[in-house]
Order: structure tokens, then sequence, then C-alpha cells
């Protein structure tokens, strides 16, 4: 269910992904099905740019502000007869919520939706604790039931077709029954055996789609009815919030009401978004607790360039229109934020060395940034984070690091050049080694064609026709292709 | 607890600095709540609306009441429940009032729920509740599998901007606000839209005229 803790590197896991075909048929039908609805769907407002515009900066501006924001958050959830806790990492959230079960002498819990609660594997800790987390999104619920975890922010079952899911349904929550293929009836089997739930669990968990510092009050969009079952039935609950999704004003709601649904279900608005404050006496739980969670989110926000993963919507569009995501599915990323935001945000969350491919799991084409509703540079940052696992990762004690160096020290002055050129001919030094493929950079030199090291360099020719001597040089093997060649290989001659 | 806060904001001065980088102002270069609209609210939100397979009825003032029974009738509805102090009365059909409020189980066994509504967005064919009134509490229009909704179209507003405006005092006061747009659905086996999961799977929106 859920995602591993330290991944598989990622271009052994797509590998494997791209060699599973119905896997690849079911995420390339899904991803372009969305991306041709999404486009429309955009193309619909006339002022999606200008909304885009302001959706960026009120992340950026949150960002900067953001103690003063979750301050007047908690301020605000806590005058509304809410409970404000803190949590540094997932073992923190994880015990606050099921202290909070117990105390309510729960031994299920049913849950909606929520990448938070499955990046710090709430269901696996309750499990622990005796305490039983009921998914109840559908696409979840398949995946509980599967033992899978997901693999699309939005359709987290995109990777199961609808053959998969009957079977699956027939061995578990509709034993005895025969189901058929339609989904109309899976969807009433998941709605018959979840109905009960509903109506008799005391605990509910969800996550939050924004939290408005303003006001106290939190947002969850949503299709199903699951959420709003969740967050209105049972007596307590308890909504488990990254801390950057707080905004500041009630106002700014109407940015991101416009952005979300249209980047991600490519609908002009999905069936249900709900917006509560506190506590509602006579109207919904009795108890609210809200937890905020940290778990990496401070690291990510030292890095200047690369905080802005965190202005993320959990949107999926990027996912969508990624070349790479859309053949390898999501599984291969090896975190519950798979595609090209997964890319930048995973390894900043967990930290460079337990991820330290994923900023290479991208073409660069850009069509990410493009897509993005709060304009996330992501293919900078996904250059920015490479430099960053070269210098801080395989930079220690690795051959190319060292190499580099070496290389970086002869492109710096014209004789040590000269001399590196010499000493290539006969296959040492820096650039010799770099062209053979030294011990520690293999992969880097497999991937890149260092030009064949001429008999002779421009200047050696220019010097020796200026002496008089023969264009051919000294005669030692030269290729026949006189200065041009010499020219196009003499990488250094702008001195 | 108090231990944990310290950290995480300690973490977060840390991280941004002393003087952490942003823009001064969020530009709102979008169209704003009053801003000028090239579409005919009305229509556009009973357009729109329908394109999520919920039934618009048009009907006038008058004839509302016939034609809330009328519905009731053809969807097998015999009892259904509304808010409080609910102004319509529907021909034929046992209305239960939410007072004292009724329990889930109570909910779940009755065949519908009729209300009003805050305000309505027409761009996005979306009903806004917003807990009082005739919106009723939120339970009401989630656990029966039938929504009768009636819609002033003097209620209708042209964009999303307009209605977080108008609901804002609500939110203000700490009521809860739900946005419905079209009836319950998931599109989460194969990418195929069904209707209907947990909320309400038939919606049945009543705009009336005046």
């Amino acid at each position: 269910m859920s995602a591993p803790g330290t991944a598989r590197p990622f271009p052994e896991a797509a590998r494997e992904a791209l060699r599973d075909s119905q896997l690849r048929r079911n995420v390339g039908k899904a991803t372009t099905t969305i991306r041709a609805k999404r486009a429309a769907a955009v193309a619909e407002l006339p002022d999606w740019e200008a909304l885009r515009a302001a959706g960026s900066a009120i992340k950026a501006r949150t960002m900067a502000t953001l103690p003063e924001q979750l301050e007047r958050l908690e301020a605000s959830v806590a005058r509304a007869g809410g409970t404000v806790h803190w949590a540094r990492d997932g073992a923190e959230a994880n015990a606050i919520v099921a202290g909070i079960a117990k105390a309510n002498g729960a031994d299920e819990v049913i849950k909606v939706k929520s990448l938070a609660t499955d990046e710090i594997d709430l269901n696996d800790a309750l499990e622990r604790e005796g305490i039983h987390a009921i998914e109840t999104d559908l696409a979840e619920l398949i995946n509980q039931l599967a033992g899978d975890w997901s693999s699309h922010i939005l359709v987290p079952a995109i990777h199961r077709n609808r053959a998969e899911i009957r079977r699956l349904f027939e061995r578990t929550i509709a034993q005895g029954r025969e189901l058929s293929d339609e989904p109309e009836a899976l969807t009433e089997a998941a709605r018959v055996h979840l109905r009960e739930k509903f109506l008799s669990v005391p605990v509910a968990v969800s996550g939050a789609n924004f939290g408005v510092a303003e006001t106290g009050t939190i947002a969850v969009f949503e299709s199903e009815g699951n959420g709003r079952m969740c967050i209105t039935l049972p007596r307590v609950l308890v909504t488990v919030m990254g801390i950057e999704k707080v905004v500041p004003e009630w106002r700014d709601i109407e940015v991101f009401a416009q952005l979300l649904p249209r980047s991600s279900t490519a609908e002009r608005m999905n069936p249900y978004t709900s917006f509560w404050t506190g506590v509602r006496p006579g109207d919904g739980p009795e108890e609210f607790h809200l937890v905020l969670l940290d778990n990496g989110r401070t690291d990510v926000l030292s890095d200047e360039v690369g905080r802005q993963a965190l202005h993320c919507i959990r949107c999926s569009a990027c996912l969508n229109v990624c070349p790479v995501y859309s053949r390898t599915g999501g599984q291969a990323y090896g975190s519950i934020y798979p595609g090209p935001i997964g890319a930048i945000l995973t390894p900043q969350l967990r930290g460079l060395d337990q991820a330290p491919t994923l900023p290479w799991a991208s073409s660069l084409c850009g069509a990410c940034y493009e897509a993005c509703p709060v304009r996330i540079d992501i293919p900078t940052v996904l250059v920015h984070l490479r430099g960053r696992v070269v210098r801080e990762v395989e930079g220690k004690g690795r051959g190319e690091k060292a190499v580099m160096q070496a290389v970086a020290r002869v492109f710096g002055s014209r004789r040590r050049y000269e001399t590196a050129q010499k000493l290539a001919r006969l296959g040492r030094g820096p650039l010799g080694v770099l062209g053979g493929g030294a011990p520690g950079v293999g992969a880097w030199a497999q991937a890149r064609d260092l030009p064949e090291i001429p008999a002779q360099s421009f200047r050696e020719w220019w010097a020796a026709r200026e002496r008089g001597e023969s264009e051919r040089g000294d005669g030692r093997g030269g290729s026949g292709d006189g200065p041009q060649a010499a020219a196009g290989s003499d990488l250094g001659r702008a001195t | 607890m108090t231990a944990a806060r310290d950290t995480v904001m300690r973490r977060i001065r840390d991280a941004l600095g002393p003087a952490p980088e942003g823009p001064d102002a969020v530009p709102r270069e979008y169209r704003q709540a009053d801003g000028p609209v090239d579409f005919d609210p009305v229509e556009r939100f009973a357009e729109v609306v329908a394109d999520y397979d919920a039934t618009v009825h048009r009907v006038a003032a008058a004839d509302l009441e016939d034609a809330l029974g009328r519905c009731c009738r053809e969807r097998g509805a015999t009892r259904i429940a509304v808010p409080p102090g609910l102004p319509w009365r529907v021909a034929g059909v046992e209305t239960v009032a939410d007072d004292p409020p009724l329990g889930a189980r109570d909910l779940d066994a009755i065949d519908g729920v009729l209300t009003g509504c805050a305000v309505a967005i027409a761009q996005t064919g979306t009903i806004v509740l917003d807990g009082a009134g005739t919106s009723g509490r939120r339970a009401l229009t989630l656990v029966p599998d039938l929504h009768l909704c009636v819609v002033r179209t003097d209620q209708v507003l042209p964009a999303v901007p307009d209605a977080v405006a108008a609901v804002a005092p609500a939110v203000r006061e700490g009521r809860p606000i739900t946005f419905v747009s079209g009836p319950s659905a998931t599109a989460d086996i194969e990418l195929n839209r069904v209707q209907g999961v947990h909320g309400p799977r038939t919606l049945d929106v009543f705009l009336v005229e005046g």
C-alpha cells in the first residue's frame, strides 16, 4: 500500500515498468485522455495566464511569510474550536493521530485520500497500534485491497483496468457475488461496502488542499463524496496538513478554486468542494484536530531554487504531459509523488542521497512548466538538483569529480591544455582518460563522445606552417584532414 | 507538543534567512468579483449544470411546487427531508423537517432532500451551500441519494470570484461552505465518469425565474 522508504534507482525501476505492456497501455491511454481534456478546460478561461500568475505569487508570498501565516492559521483554528498539533516528522504525526483515535476508543478510522498521510505511512503506523484505516476513495480502496501503492496523484489506480478491479472486488469486498466489468457495477459494490462504515466509524482522517490563515478554514476538493462523508459524519475529524498548504486569505481561494479542477481532472469544477472552519455546533464533527506537518518541508524551504516545489497544489497536470511519466507510470518513481513534481520534491523531502537518480528522470522538455497552474519552473529545479547531486552526493570520493576537476584545471591554462593534447594522443592525461573511459566516469563517457584527438592541433599546424614545414606535420599517424579536423577539435582555442 | 512547534518554527526561520524574498503584492489581473463577463449567467448556469448530468428544470415561481411534486413522483420519492423553515411545499409528498436534527441513519433511509442554496456559479455550474437557512446542515444534502435544489435566477453569479466574495461573511462566521457541481462522480476506473459514488447520485436543479 505505502511507498517503499528508500526507492530503487529510477533507471532500474523504469526499465522494469517499461516491460509491463498492460501498464504502459493503461497509463498511455489515461494520460492522453486527460491531456486533451485539460487543454480544452483551460482554453475556456480567457484569464488563465493571469490566474496562474496570481497563484504563483500567492504561493511565493506565503513561503516568504510562512511563520506569520502558520501563526495566523493556528490562532484562527483555535478560535473556531479546533485543536492544532505540530509534527516535526511523520512518526510524530502518526503518533498524534493514533493518540486521538485511541482516546476515542476507535479501532477503525475512515480516511479520505491524502498524499500527506501516504507520505508518512499513516495506515501502517495505525495498524501497528491496532487501528485499521479504511481508505474510502475508490482508487485508494482498490490499491489498499490489492496491496498496491499509488501510481498517479489523482487517479491512483490508473495502472489497473476494469477486469483486474472486478476480480479484486470479487475476492474481497464483494465476496461470493458475481460482478460485471461495468464501472457502474464496480462503483456500486464500493458504495455498498463503504456506506456502513461512513454511518458508524467515529473517527475520520483527511488531508487538506488549502488551509486559510485568515479564517482557519480548511478546504478539501474531491469527486466522489467520500470526502464529505468523512469530514461531516464522524464525531471526530483529524486533518493532516503539510505546512506549505497554508494560504493567507479567504479571497485566495477564488484563484485556486479555478486553477485546481481544470488542471487536475480537466473539469470546470470538481463535484464537491468542502470548506470548514473549526467546529460548528450541530453540523459535523464535535472535535476537530489539525496536525501541521514538517517532515522535510523545511529542508526544501532552505534551498532557494528548490523551494518552489512547495508551491505544488497536487493537480498532477505535470504527470500527464510528461513524456517520461506517460511511459513508465508512477511506480517507477519510488515515491507517492511521481512524475516531474516528484522528481524535484522527493529528493528534497527525503534527502538527495535517498533519491539521487530522480532529477535525471526527465528529458527537460519543459512541458511540465508550461502545464503547471502555479508556474513551478520544474526544469530549472531539475538542473539545479542535478548539480547538487553531483556536488553533494556523487562528488564524494567518486572518480567523476576527480576527473572533472583535472579537466577544469587543464582548460584553465593554455600551456596545460596544449600539454594535455599531446598526452591525449598517447591515450594519457585527463583528456585521454575521458575519451578512453576512466574508472568512475564510465556512465558519463558512455553517453558522450569526445571528438577524436587529431594528430596535430590547429596551433601546431599553424606554427609548423610559419616555420615552413609540411601540412602533414611530423607524419606520425596524421588523419590527412589537415587543419579543418584539427581546428574542429581545438576546444580551447579562444585564448 | 510546544517543542515540536518551536522546532518547526525555528527550522522555517533558519530556512528562510533574515530577509526572505517574495513578491510584495499579488498581481490580480484576472477577472475579479463584479468584473465584466461576455455571457448571460443564467443561461450559462443552466447549460453547464446540464453538462454534469444533472437535470435542470426551468420553472416560473408560481409553478415551482407542482414541478417539485412531479419530479419526486418521477424519481419515486415519497418522503423527503427539508431544512427547517424551508418556504416551499411539495405537492403530494411527505416532507420531514430537519428539526430536531435527523440522524445519519434516518437520512440514509429517506428518499431524498429538498434545499435551496446560498448562491450559484454560472461559469462552473456550481451550487454553493452555506450551512444555514435554505442550504441546511451538511449531512442533509449528503446522505440521501436524491437532491432537489432550488436556485433563484437572482442567486446566479457569473464566476468563482463572485461566489467566494458572496460567502465571505458566512466563512468568517465559521459556517461550513460546500460547492456542489453536479452529482457525485468518479473516473477512477479507466477514466470513465461514473455517476454517484457516495453523495447523491441524482441531482435535480430547479431554476426559478424572478
